[in-house]
C-alpha cells in the first residue's frame, strides 16, 4: 500500500489547481512549533510547499470551514477529510449549511493524532520536533536531547477511543479505507453514570470552574453553526461573554451539550481545542449514549439526509416516563 | 407601558369559595402596569362584560387580564368583549384560578395566595402581548368522506343536499358498510336492507355526489379549506361505466371456491362477484387472489360472457387527485377477533358463531335464505345460548379484549333472542350477561319485551367455557344471582363480540394528523362540547369511528357532522389562528430541524437574498410557516437549536416572563 505523506498531498493538490477542478486548498499550515498547526487556505503549489502541514499534529476538522468558503463565488475548493472529519461534513450537509457542488473533498487515512499536552507532560518544555515512526515517537527537546515516546501513551483521547477509520463522505480517497470500529468511547461517561450526583457534581464543578469562556469549543465546533448564537445575541436571555458567576459558567457547557444533541458526530474538536483542558465531550457522548439507549444505535453524520431519533417521530419511540424510570440510568 | 386592567371572576361561590377575590384584585391592584382591578360576581355575564367594555374606556386599558376560569371556557367570550370595546382580542389573558386553583384547594389562604400568582403571571405575560391579526385562506367547496356505511352515506347526502359537492371512497366494491349485512334492526325490527338500499340509492343518484368504491384514501396535505387528497382506485378489472351490474359472470365464473366476505366466509362466492344484489354502484369486481385468469393467464370465462365488454384483465390502479375544503372520517367498526377466547370453542366448532354471523344466518339474504339453522349440520337448534361482553368491559384482560363497553350489543343481542323465539317458539333462548345497558329511546321497554312477551331467559353471570360434546355445545356459566353453577347443552352459541375501530383508522388518523385514543378511535375536539370535530381543523367525525354506536346515534352524529362541514363550506374565506410559528429569517440556519419535527407539514425552506456586508448580496436557506397549516403547537420553536423560531402569542419570551413571575 502506498504510504500517504504530506507530498501525496501536495501532489494531488497540483493536479487539482492545475486542471482547474478546484481554486484553492484548504489544509493545514505549520505554526511556530511543530505541534501548533492551523487550518489555512491555500491558493498555490508554492505556498503549500513552503507552509503545508500534514503530520500527527493536522487534527483540526475542516468541515465546518466549508460554510464559509462555498459561500465565495470563486470556484470549489480542495479540502483533506480525515474519517472522523467526514461524518461532520455529512452531518452539516444535513443540515444544508454548506453548498457540495462547491467542495472537491479529498479522503486521507488517519493513523491518530498526537496530543501535545500528554507529549509536554512527558518531557517537559522546549519541544523542538515531534517525529512519529510506527508505535514509537521521538520527541527533540531543547533542554533534554531526545526522548522516546510511546505513541499509545500520548495518543489524543478521541484517537483513543477512535470511532471509525472509514470514510463516509469524498470525491476521492487517498490510500485505503478502513472500517467502523467499536470503540470504548462510552466507558468514561459509564463511569461518571456511576457516581453518585454529589460526586459527578463537585466532578463538572471542578473542571467547568476552570472555564475562561474563550469560546473556542463553541468557535470549533460543527455542530455549533448558527447564523447568531444565543449566547451572542441580546435577546435570547443568555447572551454573556464571560462567566459572571459559576452558575453560568455550566450553563453555557450545558446549554450548549443541549444545542448539539442529536447533532455532535463526537468529533472531539470541543475537547482538542480547549486551553484549559476541559473534557469537554463527556457532555456530548453522555447524550449520544442515551440517544442509544433510548431511540437504538445512531451515528449523526454517517448518511446525509437521516432523521435523527430527537427530531423524528416513530411508533417504537419510549414514552417520557420511561425515560424517567428505566434503571440504567 | 401597558395599562392593564385586572377583572376577578366569583364563578359564583365556585371561585369565592376558596378564593379571596377582594384580596387578589386588591394585591394585583398594585402590580406594575395595573391601572385598574376589580372583582364580580359573574364576569361573563352581560353586566360583567359591561364592567370589562367600560373600564377599558374609561382607563384606555391596552390589556386585560381575567382572572375567572379555564380559558377553553371563556377566553373566546372575553376576547369578544375586549373586540367590541376596540383593542386587540389578543391583549386578553385568562389566569385559570377555577379549575387550576379553587377547585383543589380547601385552604382559602392557600388558595388566594395561589391565585395572586396565577394573576401575576397573566400580568407579566400581557406586558409582552402584541396585537395579533389572523390571516385569511380561501376554501375548496368540496367534501370528502372517508367510507361508505350508513355513518358515511348520511353525512354525503346532507351535505349534498345543502348545495355542495361531496365524495365518498369506500374501500370495498360496495357502499352500504355494515348495516347492510344485519337483518332487523332495534328498536323498531324494521329490517335493515329496507331503510338502507334506498339512502344508496339516492347517494347514487345524487347529482353532487361521486362514489370512489373499490378505493382508499393513499395520501392527504394541506390543511383546513384546502387539502389535496390522492384517491387510490383499486384495480377491479371491470370497467365501472361499461358494466351493467347483469350478474352473468358472477354465475358463470369456474372459481367457486372463494369464502364471501360478505357472509362472513359461511358460504362462497366466485372469484367475480357482486357482494350483494342492492350493491351501489352495482358492479362486478374481479379477486385478483382468486382470479385464475389474472394468476395464470388461462381462463377468461367472464370476460366471453360478458356481453357488455366490460372486462379489462389489464387495468391498473389508479391515482385520482382532488381537493377538498373538508373531510369526513367515516370508517366505522369491525368485530374483534375470537382467536383469543378460545375458552367459547369459537375455533373449534362451527355451532358458535358472532352476532354478526347470526344476523346473516337470519337474513333472508343470508347463506341459508334466512333459515335459522346450525351452521355445522344444518339442522334447526332447538336451544340457543347467546354470551354477552365478549371481549367487552375486558379491564381485567385488556391484551385480550376491550376495555370499554361496545354498547350495542346489549340492544341487538335482546333483538336476536326476540326474533328467534318469534319466528320459532320451539327454540329455547338463554342470554348471559353481565348487565343489561339499555338507555336510550324505547330501548329498555324493547329488552322488558323480550324477556316479559316473549320469554327470553336472561342470567346474570359469565360464561366459563364452551366444550363441544358430540352435536352439542356444552355451555358451563355461572348464575350470580341464584348463586349456582350451570350447565346448559345448547345447539348454538352466539357470542356478542366487542367492536373495534376499523384497522384502516390508524394510518388515516396518521395522514390526517387526526388524534386518536388508545383504543384507535378518533378523538373529538372536545368530548361534550364539540363532539363531531377533530382537533385538527377541518377533520370531522361521523360514526363508529370516534365511538361504539347504534344506528339512530350513528345517524344524528352523521347529521350533525355534515352540519359542521356545511358550515364550513359556506365560508367563502376562512380566519385562522394568529398564534402561529414565524421565523427570525436573520437568525435562521435552514437546517430543517423545524420541518422535519412539524406534525403539519406546515413549514418549508426558500432560497432568499439577503444584504451582506459590503454591498454584498448572500443567499440563504430559510424556513417559511405556511400561517393556514400552522397550528401553534410550537414543537419547531423548541427544535430550533438558533431560536429562530418563535410562536405568536406565545413567544418564549412571555412564557419566560410567567415562570420568572411564578418563581418571584
Amino acid at each position: 500500500m502506498q504510504k500517504i505523506t504530506r507530498e501525496t498531498l501536495i501532489e494531488k493538490a497540483k493536479s487539482l489547481l492545475a486542471d482547474g477542478t478546484v481554486t484553492r486548498v484548504l489544509g493545514w499550515k505549520k505554526g511556530d512549533f511543530s505541534y501548533d498547526v492551523t487550518p489555512a487556505i491555500f491558493t498555490s503549489v508554492e505556498q503549500m510547499q513552503n507552509d503545508f502541514v500534514y503530520s500527527e499534529f493536522s487534527g483540526a476538522n475542516f468541515s465546518k470551514y466549508l460554510i464559509k468558503e462555498t459561500k465565495k463565488e470563486d470556484g470549489k475548493v480542495l479540502v483533506f477529510l480525515k474519517p472522523c472529519d467526514t461524518y461532520s461534513f455529512n452531518q452539516l450537509l444535513t443540515e444544508h449549511r454548506f453548498d457540495r457542488e462547491k467542495v472537491y473533498a479529498v479522503g486521507i487515512p488517519c493513523e491518530g493524532m498526537l496530543d501535545e499536552n500528554k507529549i509536554k507532560k512527558a518531557v517537559g518544555d522546549g519541544i523542538l520536533s515531534v517525529c512519529c515512526d510506527g508505535d514509537a515517537v521521538k520527541v527533540e527537546t531543547l533542554y533534554d536531547g531526545v526522548k522516546q515516546l510511546n505513541k499509545g501513551d500520548v495518543l489524543s483521547e478521541r484517537c483513543l477511543n477512535c470511532k471509525s477509520k472509514k470514510h463516509v463522505a469524498y470525491d476521492e480517497l487517498l490510500g485505503e479505507d478502513g472500517e467502523v470500529i467499536d470503540s470504548n468511547r462510552f466507558d468514561e461517561v459509564e463511569k461518571l453514570e456511576k457516581m453518585t450526583a454529589d460526586e459527578r457534581f463537585a466532578f463538572w464543578q471542578n473542571e467547568l470552574s476552570r472555564c475562561i469562556r474563550c469560546n473556542a469549543c463553541r468557535d470549533v465546533c460543527p455542530a455549533c453553526t448558527c447564523e447568531k448564537c444565543v449566547f451572542d445575541n441580546p435577546n435570547s436571555g443568555v447572551e454573556n461573554k464571560s462567566p459572571a458567576n459559576s452558575f453560568e459558567e455550566k450553563m453555557f457547557h450545558i446549554i450548549r451539550a443541549f444545542h448539539v444533541a442529536g447533532r455532535c458526530t463526537d468529533c472531539g474538536e470541543c475537547s482538542r481545542v480547549c486551553p484549559q483542558q476541559i473534557p469537554l465531550h463527556l457532555l456530548n457522548r453522555k447524550f449520544i449514549k442515551d440517544i442509544n439507549a433510548f431511540y437504538g444505535d445512531y451515528q449523526a453524520g454517517a448518511e446525509v439526509g437521516s432523521r435523527a431519533p430527537l427530531v423524528n417521530y416513530t411508533k417504537e419511540d419510549l414514552e417520557p416516563s420511561e425515560a424517567v424510570n428505566r434503571e440504567d440510568k | 407601558m401597558q395599562r392593564i386592567g385586572v377583572f376577578v371572576c366569583w364563578c359564583g361561590s365556585n371561585i369565592a369559595g376558596t378564593v379571596d377575590v377582594q384580596a387578589v384584585s386588591d394585591a394585583l391592584a398594585k402590580e406594575p402596569g395595573v391601572v385598574f382591578s376589580t372583582n364580580y360576581q359573574y364576569m361573563c355575564s352581560q353586566a360583567g362584560q359591561d364592567m370589562i367594555k367600560n373600564a377599558i374606556k374609561e382607563h384606555n386599558l391596552t390589556g386585560v387580564v381575567v382572572c375567572s376560569c379555564s380559558p377553553r371556557m371563556h377566553e373566546a367570550t372575553f376576547r369578544k368583549t375586549a373586540t367590541s370595546a376596540g383593542i386587540n382580542p389578543y391583549m386578553v389573558e385568562i389566569a385559570n384560578i377555577r379549575e387550576q386553583c379553587s377547585w383543589i384547594h380547601k385552604d382559602m389562604a392557600e388558595g388566594t395566595e395561589k391565585a395572586i400568582v396565577l394573576g401575576r403571571t397573566a400580568i407579566a405575560k400581557v406586558h409582552l402581548n402584541a396585537p395579533l391579526v389572523p390571516g385569511e385562506s380561501p376554501v375548496t367547496k368540496r367534501a370528502l368522506v372517508i367510507g361508505g356505511g350508513i355513518a358515511g352515506i348520511q353525512t354525503a347526502l346532507d351535505i349534498a343536499d345543502a348545495g355542495f359537492e361531496v365524495d365518498i371512497v369506500e374501500k370495498k366494491p360496495t357502499i352500504g358498510g355494515k348495516m347492510a349485512q344485519l337483518d332487523k334492526t332495534f328498536p323498531t325490527l324494521d329490517c335493515a336492507a329496507c331503510i338502507l338500499t334506498p339512502k344508496m340509492v339516492d347517494v347514487a343518484q345524487h347529482e353532487k355526489i361521486r362514489i370512489f368504491s373499490y378505493s382508499e384514501v393513499e395520501h392527504v396535505a394541506g390543511f383546513v379549506g384546502n387539502f389535496d387528497v390522492t384517491i387510490k382506485k383499486k384495480a377491479r378489472f371491470v370497467k365501472e361505466d361499461v358494466c351493467t351490474g347483469c350478474g352473468l359472470c358472477t354465475e358463470k365464473c369456474p372459481q367457486k371456491k372463494v369464502p364471501n366476505e360478505f357472509n362472513l366466509g359461511m358460504d362462497n362466492r366466485r372469484a367475480i362477484y357482486i357482494p350483494f344484489a342492492q350493491a351501489v354502484p352495482k358492479v362486478a369486481t374481479i379477486d385478483a387472489d382468486y382470479c385464475t385468469m389474472l394468476k395464470t393467464g388461462k381462463c377468461g370465462v367472464c370476460s366471453k360472457v360478458c356481453t357488455a365488454k366490460a372486462i379489462d384483465y389489464t387495468q391498473k390502479d389508479e391515482f385520482i387527485e382532488e381537493k377538498y375544503g373538508a373531510i369526513v372520517v367515516a370508517t366505522g367498526f369491525n368485530p374483534i377477533s375470537m382467536d383469543k377466547f378460545d375458552e367459547f370453542a369459537y375455533s373449534q366448532s362451527k355451532d358458535v358463531i358472532t352476532s354478526l354471523e347470526f344476523e346473516r344466518l337470519m337474513n333472508a339474504a343470508g347463506p341459508t335464505a334466512g333459515k335459522l339453522v346450525r351452521p355445522s349440520d344444518g339442522v334447526h337448534p332447538h336451544k340457543i345460548v347467546f354470551v354477552q361482553c365478549v371481549g367487552s368491559r375486558c379491564a381485567s384482560c385488556a391484551e385480550k379484549g376491550k376495555e370499554y363497553c361496545s354498547k350495542i350489543c346489549c340492544m341487538y343481542t335482546a333483538k336476536h333472542a326476540m326474533l328467534t323465539r318469534d319466528k320459532y317458539p320451539d327454540t329455547d333462548v338463554t342470554v348471559f350477561y353481565i348487565d343489561v345497558r339499555t338507555p336510550g329511546k324505547q330501548f329498555d321497554e324493547f329488552y322488558r319485551r323480550a324477556v316479559e312477551e316473549y320469554g327470553v331467559h336472561y342470567i346474570k353471570g359469565m360464561v366459563g367455557k364452551v366444550s363441544p360434546e358430540g352435536n352439542k355445545l356444552i355451555v358451563q356459566g355461572s348464575d350470580l344471582i341464584a348463586n349456582k353453577q350451570l350447565k346448559i347443552e345448547a345447539d348454538l352459541v352466539v357470542l356478542a363480540a366487542a367492536i373495534e375501530p376499523d384497522k384502516s383508522a390508524r394510518p388515516l388518523a396518521t395522514m390526517l394528523t387526526a388524534s386518536m385514543d388508545t383504543n384507535d378511535f378518533f378523538t373529538e375536539a372536545h368530548p361534550k362540547l364539540r363532539p363531531v370535530e377533530s382537533p385538527t381543523a377541518g377533520i370531522f367525525l361521523s360514526g363508529a369511528c370516534q365511538g361504539p354506536k347504534d344506528i339512530p346515534e350513528t345517524v344524528s352524529q352523521a347529521g350533525a357532522a355534515a352540519a359542521k362541514v356545511i358550515g364550513l363550506l359556506s365560508k367563502d374565506k376562512l380566519t385562522g389562528n394568529p398564534c402561529v410559528a414565524h421565523s427570525d429569517e436573520m437568525m435562521c440556519n435552514g437546517c430543517s430541524s423545524c420541518e422535519k419535527v412539524c406534525p403539519y407539514g406546515a413549514i418549508t425552506y426558500q432560497d432568499k437574498e439577503f444584504r451582506g456586508p459590503n454591498r454584498t448580496t448572500l443567499i440563504r436557506r430559510v424556513a417559511q410557516v405556511n400561517e393556514a397549516v400552522c397550528q401553534g403547537c410550537g414543537c419547531c420553536t423548541v427544535a430550533c437549536p438558533s431560536g429562530a423560531m418563535d410562536l405568536k402569542g406565545f413567544a418564549s419570551k412571555q412564557i419566560m416572563a410567567e415562570v420568572d413571575a411564578i418563581c418571584k
